[in-house]
C-alpha cells in the first residue's frame, strides 16, 4: 500500500524529474515519427503501385525488416556516428539527434508495412474510378490520400506506440544523459538496477498508459473508418 | 496549406535545433560515481561556477577508456590505475589528476557461509569463498571493480570457474542486487554499497586490506589530431573538482552520515 502511495504521489504531485524524462521521451518520438513518416508514406505508395510481382517480394521484404531488433540498430548507427566512424564528424553520438536517427530507421519499415497491409483492404477500383473519372497523376496521389488518411494516421500511431516503448536504440546512442537523452525505458532500467522501484513504477504506469491509449486510438479511427465506409 | 507550412517550418527549426551543438562538456565515467548521487550533487554547483553544462555517460571504466580513446567523450573519470595509465602513454589522455579514494569491500549473506571474515588478507577471503563453493557474482564487464576482481583472483593463484561464479555484465548495483537475491558474494566499492545499504540484505563480510585501495583519477582527452575535443573546458572541469572548493565539495558529500568518498589531489 505504501508503495502504491509513493507511486501515486510521484504521478500527480508532477514530480519534475519524471515529467522531464516523459516529454523528452514524446518529443523524441515526435520527432522520428515524422521523419520516417516523411519516407514511410511514399515508400508505402511506391509498393502499393508496383507490379504484382514486386509488390510481394517488397512486402515480405518491409515485413521482415520490422523484426529488427533495437539493438542491432543502435550497433549499426553507432558504428557510423562514434568519431571513428564515417559519420564521425557530426558528432551526433549520445544527443537525442542520435537517439532520433535509431528510433527513425526503426519506425519506417513498421509505418511502412501497416500501411500496405491497409491498402489491401481498401476497395482497388478506388485507382480505375479515380482514371476513368479523368483524373491525373497528382489528383490520383491526393484521392487516395484522403480516402486513406485515417489508415495513415493509425499506422502514424501504430509507430509511435511502438516506438516509445523501445529501450535498446535510446540507450546506445543517447548514453542515459540525465536532463538531455534520458527516456522513460532507459530510466526505468537505470532506476530498476539502483533500486529505486518507485520511481522505475511511476514511470512505467506513464508508459504504458500512453501506450494503452495510442493503441485505444487506433481502434476508435480505425472503427470510424468502418462505419463511413459502409454509407 | 498554411498550417502545412508552419508545420514543415517548425519541423526544420527542431531538427536543426536538435543537429547543433550546444556547449556541452561529455564526461564518461564509471557507475559508482553517478550512481552514488556524488556527480549530481557537485555538477550543477561547476555548472552554476563556470556556465558549463557536462553530460555524464556512466558506463565501466574499461568503456569509459574506450569511449575517450575514439575521441566520443572529453573527460574521464574512472577508477583503474594500471589501465589509466596504460591510456596516458598510448597518448590518448593528458593530464591525469588524482581526485579521490574509497576503498573496496567484499559483500556478502550476514552468516557468512563461506567463513571470509576470519580471512588473513583478501586473497584468503578469495580462496576461502572458491572453496567454498560459495556463489560470487562477478561484474564481468571490465569495470574498474570488475579489473581489481581479475588481480585478486590472480594474486590469490585461483582460476575461477563453476556454476558459483557467475559473470554478471552488470552495473555495480545490479550486481550487488543480483547478489543480494542469489545470496552470494560481491565486490563492491563502499560508496555504491553505502547508497544501495538500505535496501539489500547484504553485509561487509570483508574489508580493510591496503590491496582494496581504490583511487579515481580524472583524465583530459587528448586534444592532439581531435579538434572537436573540448580540452578547455575539460581542463576547468579537472581544476575545478582538484581545486581546495571541489575537494572540500567531495568530502562533505554524505549518505545517511556517512562520507563516501576522500579528497586526494595534491
Amino acid at each position: 500500500m505504501d508503495l502504491l502511495q509513493k507511486i501515486f504521489y510521484l504521478i500527480f504531485s508532477f514530480d519534475r524529474d519524471i515529467y522531464q524524462i516523459v516529454l523528452t521521451s514524446l518529443g523524441l518520438t515526435f520527432f522520428s515519427i515524422s521523419f520516417a513518416t516523411v519516407i514511410a508514406v511514399p515508400l508505402a505508395f511506391i509498393i502499393d503501385f508496383s507490379n504484382y510481382k514486386i509488390k510481394k517480394f517488397l512486402i515480405a521484404f518491409i515485413n521482415s525488416l520490422t523484426s529488427l531488433p533495437t539493438v542491432v540498430i543502435g550497433l549499426i548507427v553507432y558504428s557510423f556516428i562514434s568519431r571513428k566512424g564515417i559519420l564521425g564528424f557530426t558528432g551526433l553520438l549520445f544527443t537525442p539527434g542520435a537517439i532520433v536517427i535509431g528510433q527513425t530507421i526503426l519506425a519506417i519499415p513498421i509505418i511502412t508495412s501497416t500501411i500496405v497491409a491497409g491498402f489491401s483492404k481498401i476497395d482497388s477500383k478506388l485507382y480505375e474510378t479515380l482514371k476513368t473519372l479523368g483524373a491525373d497523376k497528382r489528383q490520383i496521389f491526393l484521392g487516395i490520400i484522403s480516402e486513406t488518411k485515417i489508415l495513415i494516421v493509425a499506422a502514424l500511431l501504430f509507430g509511435f506506440g511502438r516506438i516509445i516503448g523501445e529501450v535498446g536504440v535510446s540507450m546506445m546512442l543517447g548514453g542515459n544523459i540525465k536532463r538531455y537523452t534520458r527516456t522513460m525505458t532507459t530510466a526505468i532500467a537505470l532506476e530498476t538496477s539502483k533500486g529505486e522501484f518507485e520511481f522505475a513504477l511511476a514511470l512505467g504506469i506513464i508508459l504504458l498508459l500512453i501506450a494503452l491509449s495510442i493503441n485505444f486510438i487506433i481502434h476508435l479511427f480505425l472503427k470510424r473508418e468502418d462505419k463511413w465506409k459502409r454509407i | 496549406m498554411k498550417i502545412r507550412r508552419i508545420l514543415i517550418a517548425l519541423l526544420l527549426f527542431v531538427s536543426f535545433s536538435i543537429l547543433s551543438q550546444e556547449d556541452r562538456l561529455k564526461l564518461a565515467t564509471t557507475t559508482s560515481t553517478e550512481n552514488s548521487g556524488l556527480l549530481d550533487y557537485l555538477l550543477p554547483i561547476f555548472e552554476k561556477d563556470t556556465g558549463i553544462k557536462v553530460d555524464v555517460i556512466s558506463v565501466g571504466t574499461g568503456k569509459a577508456l574506450k569511449l575517450g580513446e575514439n575521441g566520443d567523450v572529453d573527460v574521464v573519470l574512472v577508477h583503474a590505475r594500471s589501465l589509466e595509465d596504460k591510456f596516458v602513454q598510448d597518448g590518448y589522455g593528458v593530464d591525469r589528476k588524482d581526485v579521490m579514494y574509497n576503498d573496496f569491500i567484499i559483500l556478502g549473506p550476514k552468516k557468512d557461509p563461506a567463513k571470509i571474515k576470519k580471512a588473513k588478507n583478501v586473497s584468503d577471503a578469495f580462496k576461502k569463498i572458491a572453496n567454498k563453493k560459495a556463489v560470487f557474482i562477478s561484474r564481468g564487464d571490465k569495470s574498474g571493480t570488475h579489473i581489481k576482481e581479475l588481480e585478486i583472483w590472480e594474486k590469490s593463484g585461483i582460476k575461477p570457474k563453476g556454476k558459483w561464479y557467475k559473470e554478471s555484465g552488470l552495473g555495480m548495483e545490479e550486481a550487488i542486487n543480483m547478489a543480494n537475491n542469489e545470496l552470494g558474494y560481491v565486490l563492491s566499492d563502499r560508496g555504491t554499497y553505502l547508497s544501495v545499504k538500505s535496501k539489500i540484505d547484504l553485509a561487509i563480510c570483508y574489508e580493510g586490506d591496503k590491496e582494496l585501495f581504490n583511487p579515481y583519477g580524472i583524465i583530459a582527452v587528448n586534444p592532439a589530431n581531435k579538434d572537436y575535443i573540448k580540452y578547455d573546458e575539460a581542463m576547468k572541469l579537472i581544476e575545478w573538482i582538484t581545486s581546495e572548493n571541489g575537494q572540500k565539495l567531495i568530502n562533505d558529500f554524505k549518505i545517511e552520515g556517512e562520507q563516501l568518498f576522500f579528497g586526494s589531489a595534491k
